[in-house]
């Protein structure tokens, strides 16, 4: 009778590795959450885009929850995602830009095209903020809440559908 | 004019193909069950048929690509006008839809030849045999077609031209390595075939091993080549220099490898002993198991990898049906009809037979090893447990000692005799081998560097302690009246394969170990007239250009190479390319091979100032890494070519059948 | 034409991820700290590539890590601080040497595990067959099967 067991073995454990492929094939290997989720917003000073002398903080994110989006003008998709972020800005969430790896005069020219949902647009050319975000790619959006404290992270681009589904209930959640 | 028709001939060939292969399972199955002659006899006119239709339906998809009829989806998006005609041929495996069937049609050869080549088998065996292979078939013909139709349409608005095939894929090695290694992989089903046909017919007695035998280790041998050819590629293409990254897919060609290695020696046991009955049986079920288990990594996606050009959700699932039922079927047969006596042949310590279990338990440890490696970061993302990388500093750690210890193991099984050898006899015919392959280890690194290197004494050690007692046992054995070389003539070609093939692993060790620890390299900024000294040789670069090529344009460097304070030195011309169709950028190495050292030249960024990055690297030995490869593929054939073979395999042959008495 | 475009969009995405080797010129003063900056450049994975090493990829985040690598090396950092630097930024998948923790016991453990089983089967299955063979064969039955044994290992 151990000995039939032991026949078995082989079938139990492929039977096992089998439903782990199985569900890996509804798992994107490629989407990870950020190592920063539940840290506190890495620090940094920079200066903002629309004035080279005004140097801000990472106290800027304290006291109200924020979405920091971190975009460039070199990024297609971040064009694409620009009408999803004014809507989120008209319906009343505050959005802060970092504009990353880019060019002073690139990153203005966006925005006057396409539009500026940013409450302010932190100026990162060298990434190194990005960098401390564990960015590896534009658009990458962060949602930091009013402790300043990494809440929700979403790697790529927005999609209309994103907004309704999932950025404003995280938004809602965390503002209370 | 038929040309216009070309994809839907293919289409309904591949239709007829997929009817034939369902028939070839089930007539010959139901026969071999209700011992109806007439029914078994299905079985080889339907692997005739099968085989034909599935050479139509490819010889179709390669007239689609080299008539650059773009209105086939497969061939717009993988070729192009430009593309010299050998790389149409070869883009038509350069993709999913085409590779599967190849995969279907190396499945179509091998049980055509399985057909052609065992007329001496029973005829319930070999409608069983074929039935089982024609199962395997029907899945995957389905597979393609109902996934994967490599004739789809782009109707009625084609492109004007092609998408080009991918850069990195246009080259020789990516010509040949894929129909080695489906070779390799399909050619497991041979062996995965005659063991369910075995649990099927209850007759678990070694002579389906015996048939089986050389089927596997020609499987074997091309996996093995196929592999060696894989690692050449990303050696020379990927322009870094590499030649294994313990990547998804160079482990999924790596896990039947492993598992085919434990079953040539396992069959061995089997044939010759009547031993390990069951455990033979389980390891010709894991390794085409695991052949197809390679197949979904690689074509599912499930496993992030540098090779996943070709991946979709839906398809996976359909692969994964296909290796649940296959596998899961085998295993369940496997478990109701492995025979339950345990064998009485006794066998002690020192013993081939136990030596051999070790090896196969050792084999068995590291195809684990890699296979969990391999799906762990999957299994963790499965659970919600986070994202985590295993790369070759897992892979090393573990690898490396096991196959240590597979060597010190490897040094003595040869000269063990069945059943039994005594201690003494044993280490008298072993100790000046191991002494003289631990003097060289230790001495070789001394003499190379100054520096004692305990990798590479370990490495060589290893390397040497399976060759020496060979070649000591050689000598032993070529004792003759009439000389030396008669002796050697009178060994049997069998006995050949085998110390070729640990030869062949040998030099793949010392490869491994020398690149390892003394490759040298250097990134350098180089404009025409600047020289560098990298390991012994200067480089003095004399002129830099542009050329254009058929379908790319490139920059091109010439550098002067000379050894030490030698006159006469030769030219490099490393190229970085532009392909036009994609705009796509690739490096084109400059490589000078040697067989104990090669020249190693890739071209980075054009630096402004009319300097150029460029990668220099002096790789000793490397060369030994593939021609260890391709002496274990020889040796694997070597084997199969024995008299013993290919006489028919139901007479008995007395020596045999008297060692049999006696066991 | 819509399967088509998507089809290229999809090797346009692909594509730099199947780039080749990054190579760019980096002067170190010492030899030991450029064999440690390409041991942690071959260990670090790329986080926006397929399966690449940092060392090994021409992406810019690549090239922005390579970078860090060397800056942090220059401060005089070890390659533990090194690591946790990357991870705090980019989590656990940058490591190609996963870390022995709760979730990677298995992977660390099983391969030894195995190792002793394996050894323990032997021993076991050895000496049930010695047993088998033993006591069945007088001396000189023993005497004649080593001698016949002896021929057919010359053979």
């Amino acid at each position: 009778m151990t000995r039939r067991l032991l026949l078995l073995l082989p079938l139990a454990g492929f039977l096992v590795l089998a439903v782990f492929l199985y569900r890996g094939l509804s798992i994107d290997p490629a989407e990870r959450d950020s190592a920063l989720m539940a840290e506190p917003f890495p620090a940094f000073t920079l200066t903002t885009l629309a004035d080279p002398e005004r140097s801000l903080d990472e106290s800027l994110l304290k006291g109200r929850v924020t979405l920091v989006n971190v975009w460039g003008e070199w990024c297609p998709t971040c064009k694409q995602e620009m009408p999803q972020l004014l809507e989120l800005a008209d319906r009343g969430v505050r959005l802060v830009g970092v504009d990353y790896k880019d060019t002073r005069e690139k990153g203005r020219e966006f925005l006057s095209e396409f539009g500026n949902p940013f409450e302010v647009n932190l100026f990162d050319p060298e990434g190194s903020l990005g960098f401390d975000l564990g960015v590896y790619g534009a658009p990458e959006t962060f949602l930091v809440d009013a402790e300043g404290v990494i809440r929700y992270h979403h790697t790529g681009y927005i999609t209309p559908q994103d907004v309704e589904r999932v950025i404003l209930p995280e938004v809602a959640t965390w503002q209370d | 004019m038929l040309t216009p028709l070309i994809p839907e001939i293919g289409h309904f060939a591949l239709i007829i193909a997929l009817l034939m292969a369902a028939l070839q399972a089930s007539v010959p199955l139901a026969g071999a069950a209700t011992r109806r002659p007439l029914w078994m006899a299905y079985a080889r006119p339907m692997a005739a048929g099968q085989f034909l239709f599935l050479v139509v339906a490819y010889a179709c998809l390669t007239a689609s690509f080299l008539l650059d009829d773009f209105s086939v989806s497969t061939v717009a998006e993988n070729s192009n006008s430009l593309l010299p005609w050998y790389y149409k041929a070869s883009a038509v495996w350069g993709n999913h839809e085409g590779s599967v069937l190849l995969w279907s049609l190396i499945l179509g050869v091998w049980t055509f030849a399985v057909s052609r080549f065992s007329r001496e088998l029973p005829r319930d065996m070999l409608a069983r045999v074929l039935g089982v292979m024609g199962l395997v078939s029907t899945g995957f013909l389905t597979f393609v077609l109902v996934t994967s139709n490599p004739f789809a349409r782009l109707l009625p608005n084609p492109p004007a031209d092609g998408a080009d095939l991918n850069p990195l894929l246009q080259d020789i090695g990516l010509i040949i390595h894929p129909p080695m290694l489906y070779m390799g992989y399909v050619g497991f089903s041979v062996v995965f075939a005659f063991a369910i046909a075995a649990l099927l017919g209850g007759r678990l007695d070694a002579a389906w091993t015996r048939w089986a035998r050389p089927w596997t280790n020609v499987a074997w041998a091309f996996l093995s080549v196929g592999i060696a050819l894989g690692s050449w590629w990303a050696y020379y293409e990927l322009g870094w220099g590499g030649w294994w990254f313990w990547d998804p897919v160079e482990n999924a060609s790596l896990l039947p490898w492993l598992a085919g290695t434990a079953l040539i020696h396992s069959l061995a046991v089997t044939e010759k002993r009547g031993a390990f009955k069951s455990w033979t049986v389980l390891l010709a079920i894991s390794t085409f198991s695991l052949s197809l288990l390679g197949t979904f990594l690689v074509r599912s996606g499930v496993l992030t990898s540098v090779h996943a050009f070709a991946n979709d959700p839906s398809r996976g699932l359909f692969i994964l049906a296909l290796l649940g039922l296959t596998v899961g079927a085998s295993l369940l047969l496997f478990a109701v009809r492995a025979p339950r006596v345990s064998q009485r042949a006794g066998f002690t310590w020192l013993s081939r037979d136990a030596l051999l279990l070790v090896n196969n338990i050792l084999l068995v440890i590291m195809t684990v090893t890699v296979l969990l490696g391999t799906v762990y970061p999957l299994l963790l993302d499965a659970l919600d447990l986070g994202k985590i990388s295993v790369g070759p500093p897992y892979f090393n750690a573990l690898f490396v000692p096991l196959t240590v210890i597979l060597c010190l193991f490897m040094g003595i099984g040869p000269l063990a005799n069945w059943k039994r050898t005594r201690p003494r006899e044993l280490v008298r015919r072993v100790w000046l081998a191991g002494g003289v392959a631990l003097i060289i280890g230790l001495l070789a690194p001394l003499l190379h560097g100054g520096e004692w290197n305990l990798k590479v004494t370990l490495g060589l050690v290893a390397a040497l302690w399976v060759v020496l007692p060979l070649v000591r046992d050689l000598w032993t054995k070529s004792h003759h009246s009439e000389g030396r070389l008669a002796g050697l003539r009178r060994l049997s070609l069998a006995h050949w394969g085998m110390v070729l093939g640990h030869l062949g692993l040998a030099v793949t060790i010392v490869g491994v170990t020398v690149v390892s620890n003394y490759a040298v390299e250097r990134n350098v900024r180089m404009a025409v007239g600047d020289s560098v000294e990298v390991g012994g040789y200067t480089f003095a670069m004399t002129d830099l250009g542009h050329r254009r090529g058929p379908n790319f344009v490139a920059d091109t460097a010439r550098l002067e190479v000379r050894r030490g304070d030698r006159e006469r030195g030769f030219a490099m011309t490393p190229e970085k390319r532009v392909y036009i169709a994609r705009g796509m950028p690739m490096t084109d190495v400059a490589l000078r091979p040697g067989l104990f050292r090669d020249l190693y030249v890739a071209m980075g960024e054009d630096l402004g100032d009319g300097s150029w990055a460029l990668r220099i690297q002096v790789k000793p030995f490397v060369r030994w890494l593939w021609l260890g490869a391709l002496l274990m593929a020889l040796g694997g054939v070597l084997a199969v070519v024995d008299r013993r073979y290919r006489r028919a395999a139901t007479a008995p042959d007395p020596e045999r059948h008297a060692r049999e008495v006696n066991a | 034409m819509a399967g088509l475009i998507r089809a290229l969009l999809m090797l346009a995405l692909l594509a730099p991820a199947l780039a080749q080797a990054a190579i760019e010129v980096r002067d170190f003063d010492d030899p030991v700290m450029r064999e440690r900056f390409e041991s942690l450049t071959a260990t670090l994975r790329c986080p926006k590539c397929q399966n690449q090493a940092i060392g090994d990829s021409d992406s810019p985040i690549a090239g922005d890590m390579r970078e860090r690598v060397h800056e942090q090396l220059q401060a005089g950092r070890s390659d533990k601080e090194i690591l946790d630097f990357m991870v705090r930024r980019f989590g656990d998948y940058v490591l190609y040497n996963p870390r022995l923790e709760g979730r990677t016991l298995l992977l660390w453990g099983l391969p030894a595990a195995l190792v002793l089983g394996g050894g323990l089967l032997v021993a076991l299955l050895v000496r049930a067959r010695r047993r088998a063979s033993a006591g069945r064969l007088s001396d000189e039955e023993r005497a004649r099967l080593d001698a016949l044994l002896e021929r057919e290992d010359d053979r």
